[in-house]
């Protein structure tokens, strides 16, 4: 519209005096653009090139193999036992933290922050020094005969802590900025704590909590570091998609490597949309 | 209801917001809290609410402590500055909302809610409105329909907070008269918060002036208007000119002339607050028969004569002073900028100069004698 306007007046191409020359903005684009292709697109592409590189067959039996399956179903599961405590535990902190005053509030605000602003390495390691066999409580779970670190339960628990600030991060600033008037108001009217929440504190944060929760949900599936440390890489066991993936690529086995990386490429695409979808709700 | 406020005290940290007040608030009272932001006001009608916690003393309704009473045994409806309208619901169901959140026994049918719903809509003119929602509201439907909602509940005590801030001066006169009307007719008790002096005045049964924590005085708006009891008060309820004068002997002394003492205050400088409309302004001594004549001649610095009253800034002993006439009174003295005239005081208060300076910003003080400098930093202070 601006270029039709321009031609119409037949206004040459004007440098206003705020913009750069023609130069140093043909400049910049080219970097931004070379950056995006070389470093966001090829990648991509190539996940799908180096998956499809036998053909779909090879493709479709990489995925339908066995240790593809278990690793896919883990994945799954640690999803779903992650995401839906993380989802309680963000709500709980958020609502704590702005709606009432304690003591020890900044404090709790910190911690939360903890497993965003520590490598997911060292979360890891936390858990194995907890709960290893060398580890604080390592005597008492070996007499008792539960395994933790390099069994399933480890996934979920290093999971969920690195997972846990997402929905309380989404939702803090979001009932920061509602405040508690409306709350108020329904405690004013007669409303138990249960009714409140559930008719007015819910409805008002339930785009920030999708968003939270599907953001929570994408980085379950794709952890890698902490649950790296405790799981073990037992083919078929504890190996979730994004280990699964590294031990193929290790044993050399490309194609499948790339293919189990397709799906994890395929989520995260997914999430992408819906988070887009949720944002234009919200706003 | 009747609700007693007994030495109530409220701290944020070290800061006290409410230091001991007192409070009586008689059944189907219309009572305002009127102050100055940061007076406490809010916070006063937040404990009588529920919604705050007082560090000590009690609220007392018909005399019984408000704190061992249940939500249903209080009956209070809360409106907030910013109405609080639950945004994602329609009118009506905003308005439903406390009936339907009965426990299952007291819950009326949802065909009876409907149908107080829709007398409560149409007692606040928003029948029509009922699906929409409350960002497809003005400002004053707004405010209704929070009316509304609050007024489902059946309260027996009405605390609004800062009612009207929010809206234009047409809506908000508008909206006053048909909140008394509903006041006087459903036989409320109701505390209204403002910072808007003529609101409160204009509204209420009794004002009780806030000021930093404390209430300076209660009384009907006559009252209060006519007899301010501390300087705050009377600065706070309009344009204050004020008077450098002396207490000797239990008498005041403004220069050579004695001023009426409405109080006893003890020897020593004073101040002597006039109203602009009891500045009396004329052109010849001899015409300057009422009130106390001051010394000296002030000349017209400024005037403003739009509708019913006329204003002139008075330039008397280096200070500006403000005086209030009809527009009738302008023309028949003939003033203009530059005019010279003599001017008398009418209902000077005279407060101790101390208190005055602690309570009020009003630093420009015509020194009638002895003259003083005026400093700079009471300048600045009237600038703020």
């Amino acid at each position: 519209m601006a270029k039709a306007a321009q031609r119409q007046n037949g206004v040459r191409e004007q440098t206003l005096p705020l913009s750069e020359s023609r130069g140093v903005r043909t400049l910049l684009i080219a970097v931004a653009v070379g950056f995006f292709i070389l470093f966001l697109l090829l990648p991509l592409i190539v996940v799908f090139v180096e998956a499809l590189r036998h053909g779909l067959l090879a493709y479709w039996t990489a995925l339908s193999e066995p240790d593809a399956l278990a690793a896919m179903r883990l994945t799954l599961l640690t999803a779903l036992v992650v995401v839906p405590i993380n989802t309680v535990f963000g709500v709980a902190a958020a609502w704590a933290i702005t709606k009432f005053s304690f003591t020890g509030k900044d404090l709790l605000i910190t911690l939360i922050d903890v497993p965003f602003s520590v490598s997911p390495v060292i979360g890891g390691m936390v858990f194995v020094l907890l709960f290893g066999l060398q580890g604080i409580f390592g005597a008492w779970l070996a007499a008792h005969d539960i395994k933790i670190i390099f069994a399933i339960p480890g996934v979920i628990i290093a999971t969920l802590f690195v997972t846990l600030p997402f929905v309380a991060r989404e939702l803090i600033p979001l009932m920061q900025k509602q405040g508690s008037e409306q709350e108020e108001a329904a405690l004013m009217l007669g409303a138990n704590g249960l009714q409140t929440f559930l008719r007015v504190t819910l409805p008002n944060i339930k785009w920030g909590l999708l968003y939270g929760v599907l953001l929570c949900n994408g980085r379950a599936i794709g952890e890698f570091g902490a649950v790296a440390v405790v799981s073990g890489h037992i083919m078929g066991l504890t190996n979730t998609m994004p280990l699964h993936v590294e031990t193929l690529y290790n044993d050399f086995n490309f194609v499948a490597s790339f293919a189990v990386a397709s799906l994890l490429v395929m989520m995260a695409f997914a999430t992408l949309i819906l988070k887009t979808v949720l944002e234009s709700r919200a706003a | 209801m009747q609700i007693d406020v007994k030495n109530l005290t409220k701290c944020y940290q070290r800061l006290t917001v409410l230091d001991r007040v007192n409070l009586q608030i008689r059944d189907k009272e219309f009572i305002g809290l009127l102050g100055p932001s940061g007076s406490g006001k809010t916070t006063l009608l937040r404990i009588l609410a529920g919604l705050e916690i007082a560090d000590a003393g009690a609220v007392q309704i018909d005399g019984r402590d408000s704190r061992t009473l249940s939500l249903d045994e209080r009956r209070i409806g809360f409106v907030f500055q910013h109405y609080a309208l639950f945004n994602h619901m329609t009118v009506f169901q905003n308005v439903a909302f406390g009936l339907e959140v009965k426990p299952r026994q007291a819950r009326k049918s949802p065909a009876a809610i409907a149908e107080r719903v829709r007398e409560l809509l149409t007692l606040v003119h928003l029948q029509a409105f009922a699906d929409r929602f409350p960002v497809q509201l003005s400002g004053g439907q707004r405010q209704r329909v929070a009316l509304a909602r609050t007024l489902a509940i059946d309260p027996k005590v009405l605390l609004l907070d800062e009612p009207f801030g929010a809206l234009d001066a047409k809506v908000r006169v508008e909206l006053r008269r048909s909140l008394r009307d509903i006041h006087d007719t459903a036989g409320l008790t109701t505390v209204f918060v403002t910072h808007d002096q003529h609101e409160a005045l204009d509204l209420a049964d009794r004002v009780a002036i806030m000021n930093r924590g404390i209430i300076e005085q209660v009384g009907t708006p006559v009252e209060i208007y006519s007899a301010p009891k501390s300087p705050f008060v009377f600065d706070f309820l309009g344009h204050t000119n004020s008077f450098d004068c002396v207490v000797r002997g239990g008498e005041a002394y403004l220069g050579e002339s004695q001023l009426a003492l409405d109080e006893v205050i003890r020897d020593g400088p004073a101040v002597a607050f006039v109203r602009p409309h009891d500045i009396i302004v004329s052109r010849t001594n001899a015409a300057a028969e009422t009130g106390v004549r001051l010394p000296g001649t002030a000349r017209v610095r400024f005037i403003s004569a739009l509708g019913q009253r006329a204003i002139s800034e008075l330039l008397y002993d280096k200070r500006l002073i403000e005086a209030e006439m009809t527009p009738q009174r302008l023309q028949e003295l003939g003033l203009q900028v530059g005019s010279k005239c003599v001017i008398s005081l009418r209902n000077p208060r005279v407060y101790p100069r101390q208190q005055a300076e602690e309570q009020t910003r009003v630093a420009e003080r015509a020194a009638v004698r002895p003259r003083k400098r005026r400093r700079f930093r009471d300048r600045l202070s009237t600038l703020r």
